[in-house]
């Protein structure tokens, strides 16, 4: 029923039209009286150096991929969760047979220092 | 109403699309395939299929997404300045197309003979909740698809952590 959707549509909406305002509001209003400390890409903080466009370290790699795949485990949980119980000991049991398979992985990440920044 | 929310999406969705095509800077692109896949979302809900639009929102927009991003920060490409890296493209580029119009085409015929159609029409699906179905159908009887994607899940884990823990 798209209708039940129509709150986050107008959420949606709300929240565009509140960033758009917020940006115009203050593009309008605000003073403007720059100097070089102000325009630094980070005020009060260390000068940059070097380009931001070179290659990142393949080890965000390996968090990407993990975000990835848990969270494609989440997604098989939203049906499991709005049917639990009709499903009932059954669907625990797919479940936990799922998640178990799951969790050989996570302890292997685990063991292997997948979670250490080393 | 429903129809002017329609074309709002579809509106965004396309306008996103050409940019993802369009613009020279991958992270731009990238940036437009987001708001491709989220208007996509809205689409299906007008569908009525929540469940696709949730798994369109976290897989897509939150995961693959991602892992565009991170390619894209990985490889560090060139911000393109023209004539493709591939001398022949264009041709392949338009076979491609023409294979996805071929696709389109037929997929949408095919959903007009009523022969095509299930036992699961939308109105079936609408009375039931989309989610319900899916997950009825997906732990009674794709219940081994479903227990072996977590085999697959686990063999992308181990992979990951062959490949970036390599010494």
């Amino acid at each position: 029923m798209p209708e039940d959707y129509l709150p986050i549509l107008a959420m949606v909406v709300v929240v565009i039209g509140f960033a758009a305002a917020a940006l115009v509001v203050s593009a309008i209003t605000g003073p403007r009286k720059p100097n070089p400390a102000k325009l630094s890409p980070y005020e009060s903080g260390m000068p940059p150096f070097g380009s931001a466009r070179r290659r990142i370290s393949i080890r965000y790699y390996l968090t990407a991929v993990l975000f990835i795949l848990f969270d494609i485990e989440i997604v098989f949980f939203y049906p499991w969760a709005v049917l639990f119980r009709q499903l009932g000991l059954f669907g625990l049991i797919e479940m936990a047979i799922f998640v178990a398979i799951l969790l050989v992985g996570y302890v292997y990440v685990w063991r292997k220092g997948g979670f250490d920044w080393d | 109403m429903e129809i002017i929310v329609f074309y709002l999406f579809a509106a965004i969705a396309v306008i996103a699309a050409l940019g993802v095509v369009g613009l020279r800077n991958p992270v731009y692109a990238a940036l437009c395939l987001a708001v491709v896949f989220v208007s996509f979302a809205g689409l299906y809900v007008l569908l009525s299929a929540p469940f696709i639009a949730v798994a369109q929102v976290m897989i897509y927009a939150g995961a693959i997404l991602i892992l565009f991003v991170f390619v894209i920060m990985l490889l560090s490409p060139p911000v393109d300045q023209g004539e493709g890296a591939l001398k022949w493209q264009k041709p392949l580029a338009l076979g491609f197309v023409g294979a996805l119009a071929v696709q389109l085409v037929l997929v949408l015929a095919l959903a007009v003979l009523p022969s095509a159609r299930g036992s699961l029409t939308p109105e079936v699906i609408a009375q039931r909740g989309d989610v319900q179905v899916v997950g009825a159908a997906l732990f009674s009887d794709y219940l081994l698809p479903f227990e072996m994607t977590s085999l697959l899940l686990l063999v992308a884990i181990v992979g990951v952590i062959v490949l970036a823990k390599k010494r």
